[in-house]
């Protein structure tokens, strides 16, 4: 039997709850994000009729909060792909190969690990303009460096394993040695660093939403919606609780999941299925 | 029975093998060193025949392996199968090759990988190599049995085996397509003392059975004893005895043979201190030579090996000489 894996089931009960709200907004609330603003009952506090209160414009937060799931969700998941799939590409060919390429690959990695991510993205939303496509370019763009480093360290290791010899002297091509070989090798740190990956994507979408780069306002980012909720912290605070709570839950469970994923993929834990 | 050299092309030949490192900082090229892992092989590899090479770590013995399996770039020299050449501009891809030799490794730990069921890991080359998908699960079946496993082990992952077992496994990969060379590369020196003779038999069986030819690398000479057919000595880069394995063993004469072969434990000695069968009397080298390299233990692997040659003391045993 295998062993209780509380991260696993904790993770996942988070972030399956983040998900189903954002893919059942439309049915978990009867108002609109945007539209249904009522300056009535501006600055409500939680009560039965508005679970999270509303904001300055009387605005559901509960409603907003499910609504922005579905914004920040996209990001971190899109994001974290683009980040993958490069950085997996880069790192595992560069230490495949070797060479002038891994000198390449390995430049350009530290300069991704000199500028701060953070900045760099606002550089791109600068030139870009704000809105989710953008968005999705500059965070899938600027944070692959350490699924690179990685991915490269892993390769290294593994490529001295007789079974990576093995399946070169059996005819594979290196990219086939690459796909079933190295990369099946490395899922545990990988998956670990993209759901940290995908936590980041998440902050960091708040962070340019905040700063006014990201989500243009009425649409309902967490982001956004602290940037709003910034001024009446003191006379309405649940504005600012509910999305950071929600940014919280989110991230939170994404890392919890990673873990999970890592112990519960591990070959080792494995049995056979009789 | 390995005499007909002379008339068809040996099955596997090395000719002048060199393979160099470049070696300390990249920036500076004063820092920057050759070492001379192998410098000038000459081996020859008959059909059904099994060749060791033996000695110890460093010597260049898995570096040559690793050429003759196309895992490492010679800097210079000739591999040879059949009389046609497996490297440079007419070297056979990397699919032809796969059917020409493949290789059982060292640690039998690190030679499966963890995430593919036996099946799988056994299944996929004969796939890529256009095995027909009803025929598959027979010759998976077939293999391990061939081996000593059961056809029901394919489904297992390599974690759930012991090291005899996954060795057995490595030793099935590597036949599955059917290869002509087998390159064992310390097939049993990682192995519990045990089951090193179950492999060692298991070994000598499918060599008879499929007609296999064997290059070992070992630096157990009491492994290579069972084994092999012929025996080359590397000493840092370069063969320095080579002949029959009756010959080395009753007549070893180059003294790094000799140093080698008294380091196999011997029971005789200890029961009777006196009588070492093993020690006699040193053999003088050949007449007008002396033995190259006579200062043995302080190898100097970054420059260019003195002149010498090999030098024929019996049929077919060579010995490094220099002239005197």
């Amino acid at each position: 039997m295998r062993r209780f894996n509380l991260n696993l089931w904790l993770g996942g009960v988070l972030t399956l709850i983040v998900i189903v709200g954002a893919v059942f907004a439309p049915w978990l609330t009867s108002l609109d994000p945007v539209f249904d603003a009522n300056l009535m009952y501006a600055e409500e506090p939680p009560s039965g009729q508005f679970w999270f209160g509303t904001d300055e414009q009387g605005r559901d937060v509960y409603t907003r909060v499910l609504y922005g799931a579905r914004i920040s969700l996209t990001v971190g998941i899109v994001s974290q792909i683009i980040n993958s799939v490069i950085g997996l590409s880069l790192g595992i060919s560069a230490a495949y190969w070797g060479g002038w390429w891994d000198d390449l690959v390995n430049g350009l990695t530290n300069v991704m690990l000199a500028i701060p991510s953070l900045i760099f993205a606002l550089a791109i939303m600068a030139i870009l303009g704000p809105g989710l496509p953008s968005l999705l370019i500059a965070l899938g763009l600027t944070n692959w460096s350490w699924t690179c480093r990685i991915a490269r360290s892993s390769t290294l290791s593994l490529k001295g394993q007789g079974y990576v010899q093995a399946a070169s002297t059996l005819g594979y091509s290196d990219i086939r040695i690459m796909w079933t070989q190295l990369l099946p090798n490395m899922v545990g740190p990988i998956l670990v660093i993209s759901t940290l990956g995908i936590g980041a994507a998440v902050l960091a979408e708040a962070a340019l939403s905040f700063l006014g780069l990201g989500i243009r306002p009425p649409f309902p980012s967490w982001g956004a919606m602290l940037t709003g909720a910034r001024e009446l912290i003191v006379i309405a605070p649940w504005a600012a609780v509910f999305p950071g709570l929600a940014i919280f839950v989110t991230v939170l469970g994404f890392n919890l999941l990673g873990d999970g994923l890592r112990d519960y993929l591990d070959p080792h834990m494995r049995t056979r299925q009789q | 029975m390995k005499d007909n050299a002379t008339t068809a092309p040996p099955l596997l030949e090395i000719r002048d093998l060199h393979v160099h490192f470049p070696v300390g900082n990249k920036l500076f090229a004063r820092n920057r060193r050759l070492l001379r892992a192998v410098s000038g092989i000459n081996l020859s590899l008959g059909h059904g025949e099994c060749l060791s090479i033996v000695g110890e770590s460093g010597c260049g013995k898995s570096t040559t392996a690793l050429a003759v399996m196309g895992l490492q770039e010679p800097t210079s020299g000739d591999i040879l199968v059949d009389g046609q050449s497996i490297i440079g501009d007419n070297a056979p891809g990397r699919m032809d090759r796969a059917r020409i030799a493949q290789m059982v490794f060292q640690d039998p730990y690190a030679s499966l990988n963890p995430r593919q069921t036996v099946h799988r890991s056994l299944a996929a080359p004969l796939r890529l190599h256009g095995t027909p998908n009803s025929e598959i699960d027979d010759r998976v079946a077939d293999i391990l049995k061939k081996v000593g496993l059961l056809p029901e082990h394919g489904a297992r992952f390599p974690h759930e085996f012991s090291g005899g077992q996954r060795q057995r496994i490595g030793i099935a990969r590597a036949l599955i397509l059917g290869p002509r060379i087998l390159m064992l590369d310390e097939p049993v020196s990682a192995l519990d003392v045990s089951v090193r003779a179950q492999i060692i038999n298991l070994l000598l069986d499918l060599q008879e059975d499929l007609s296999l030819s064997f290059v070992m690398i070992s630096h157990d000479l009491g492994v290579v004893e069972h084994m092999s057919d012929r025996v080359a000595v590397m000493y840092f880069g370069q063969i320095v005895e080579l002949g029959r394995w009756d010959a080395i063993f009753a007549r070893p004469t180059h003294p790094y043979t000799r140093k080698l072969i008294a380091t196999i434990p011997d029971p005789d000695t200890v029961l009777h201190p006196d009588r070492d069968r093993r020690a006699g009397k040193a053999p003088e080298p050949p007449a007008g030579y002396r033995f190259c390299p006579e200062d043995i233990g302080r190898p100097d692997v970054y420059s260019v090996p003195a002149e010498s040659a090999l030098i024929e003391i019996g049929p077919g045993h060579f010995v490094r000489c220099a002239t005197a």
